[in-house]
């Protein structure tokens, strides 16, 4: 079984355009019958991924393998990259000024959020040059 | 009756074979084939959007005609609130009524009436929790077949309680059965629509597994009549309305979020927009909301395929008629009646897969994948899918092929005659020689 894969570029510009990646998959995830509670946990994971991408990388592109067993996303980004891994996994850490988080922005739930829904999560990252993120779900549930 | 039974068709002789419904379907529910659309019934919503753009008048809905209410022995018009949006000038929605009794109904049992009962219901429910939050309004039938082919994740959001017009019908048999004492099969109830998907819910109800509506009649075909019957209509010995500005402004995008008293709520109307709140709650982008009311037509109810008025003002009439009218007439007593509650669970209807057996669904995707590179992605729909992804899908699936693209047609063409051409040349060239 050879597996689909694809391959999407975030344009770091254009803030509208984030959840387009993730919308496509949704929408493959569901044609090939995956549980729906399944395919919502890659949406959420893959939507916080592309926003991330967009306002905190400049932009990036993503590469999605979906294979019998699993749905695998590789999110890249040549961005200012994360000093503290561990610390930005933290539930409500943030990089966001008080005056920002009031309005709700940078409630430090991004990474966190991406780690609950799904199965494997690895960050890469590399002041200066960049950010991987590799999510891996289990289609099965 | 099969699984679905639907009130939007085509008129076979008026379709012309052009794309505009295809293009417009949210399900991706319209096919040309043979230079005539086709609906794919598990599909449709019944939303009306193509009977809204066909230039052709070739998409109709089909519906109950007044006529049949000979049918009854006794019958109660339930007008939908939109219904009061139609005409100009309405103080008060009683010489509506008056006229719906002239025309010869027996009854009249305002839809705006049982809406508050479920405004009523649905702010128990609220305080109550234990619903999934936010809370979808099930009211729209087409929004609620949306759902439940396109967001099964957001099925445990919406709201279990019969859309108002279930409810009215329900209540006024009931009531009027025990006090003619007539068996409730001889009592027609009669729902004067707006829009085909609620012809759609009572032959083939969601949620409940009978409906009480005996006859749904579109506005249009009820206006013509019911604006002679108002006018000679007299005054009327009784008051008739029984719906204050709560259960009027159901008609309208909004009125039912505002009737919850809850003010963290969001109202959208327009299919496009109600699939992007759709898509947005899916992906958990909507946080800290009560109550979403999601309408398919655009300005909700008034925008209904088939009323008469521009549904900006028939809007705008509704606001100011429930001007004139308490916040509400009709209180629930203390709990929440069984008649107003779902009976049975939606569940999702997964038309949109592509084979039972994901790997095979998988090995699907590859090959619709591969088709597609192939095409232009111009999406220009002229081989009777909606979009290029659309037509490769269907190629995998075996309801067409690749030549359906004219653009991959023209290509085949063109290198058919480049080695006619050239074939042509080689064996012209022997027979020349010959000649030598």
């Amino acid at each position: 079984m050879s597996g689909l894969h694809y391959h999407y570029q975030v344009p770091g510009d254009d803030v509208t355009r984030a959840g387009e990646a993730s919308g496509a998959v949704k929408s493959t995830l569901k044609k090939m019958g995956i549980p729906p509670q399944v395919v919502r946990r890659v949406a959420i994971a893959m939507y916080e991924g592309e926003i991330n991408l967009v306002i905190h990388g400049g932009g990036g592109e993503i590469d999605v393998d979906i294979d019998g067993a699993t749905v695998r996303m590789v999110l890249r980004d040549q961005g200012p990259g994360i000093p503290d891994i561990q610390k930005a996994m933290e539930e409500g850490w943030s990089t966001a000024s008080d005056s920002a988080r009031s309005l709700g922005f940078g409630a430090g739930m991004g990474l966190p959020n991406m780690k609950k829904n799904t199965d494997e999560m690895t960050v890469e990252s590399t002041v200066g040059e960049g950010t991987t993120v590799t999510m891996v779900v289990r289609l099965g549930g | 009756m099969g699984e679905y039974v639907h009130s939007v068709t085509l008129d076979t002789a008026a379709c012309r074979g052009c794309i505009t419904c295809v293009k417009r379907c949210p399900t991706e529910a319209i096919r040309v084939r043979g230079g005539k659309a086709r609906i794919l019934k598990e599909r449709c919503i019944d939303c009306g959007e193509c009977i809204r753009v066909c230039p052709h008048h070739a998409k109709r809905a089909v519906t109950d005609h007044l006529a049949e209410m000979e049918r009854y022995r006794y019958t109660i018009a339930l007008p939908a609130p939109a219904l009061y949006g139609q005409f100009n000038n309405l103080d008060d929605a009683e010489v509506v009524l008056a006229g719906l009794l002239e025309m010869g109904f027996d009854e009249v049992y305002e839809v705006a009436a049982a809406a508050e009962l479920v405004s009523d219901a649905t702010r128990l429910l609220l305080s109550q929790g234990g619903l999934e939050r936010p809370v979808i309004s099930s009211a729209c039938p087409a929004v609620l077949r949306l759902i439940r082919v396109r967001f099964p994740e957001l099925l445990d959001n919406v709201l279990p309680l019969v859309a108002p017009v279930e409810l009215a019908a329900r209540d006024a048999k009931r009531q009027a059965s025990r006090r003619l004492g007539i068996p409730a099969s001889e009592i027609g109830c009669v729902f004067i629509s707006p829009c085909p998907a609620k012809m759609t819910a009572a032959k083939n109800p969601l949620g409940t597994g009978r409906s009480d509506i005996d006859l749904v009649v579109s506005v249009s075909e009820v206006y013509p009549a019911l604006c002679s019957a108002m006018r000679q209509a007299g005054e009327p010995g009784e008051e008739l309305a029984a719906a204050g500005r709560t259960g009027i402004g159901w008609g309208r995008s909004g009125g039912e979020a505002a009737a919850t008293l809850h003010e963290r709520y969001l109202a959208a109307d327009g299919i496009e927009n109600v699939i992007r709140v759709l898509e947005d709650m899916e992906d958990e982008k909507l946080r800290g909301l009560d109550f979403v009311e999601l309408n398919a037509c655009s300005s909700g109810c008034v925008g209904g395929v088939l009323n008469v008025e521009n549904p900006y003002v028939a809007a705008v009439r509704l606001k100011r008629l429930g001007r004139y009218r308490p916040v509400a007439c009709n209180h629930l007593e203390d709990a929440i009646p069984p008649d107003a509650k779902w009976d049975r669970e939606v569940v999702y209807a997964p038309v949109m897969q592509l084979d039972q057996n994901p790997l095979r669904a998988m090995e699907m995707l590859g090959r619709i994948q591969e088709i597609e590179s192939r095409l232009r992605g111009l999406d220009c729909g002229s081989c009777g899918a909606p979009s290029c992804h659309a037509l490769a899908e269907d190629i995998v699936r075996g309801y067409a092929t690749e030549d359906s693209c004219i653009y991959v047609l023209q290509e085949k063409l063109g290198a058919v005659m480049t080695s006619m051409m050239t074939q042509g040349f080689a064996q012209a060239e022997p027979e020349k020689e010959g000649a030598l």
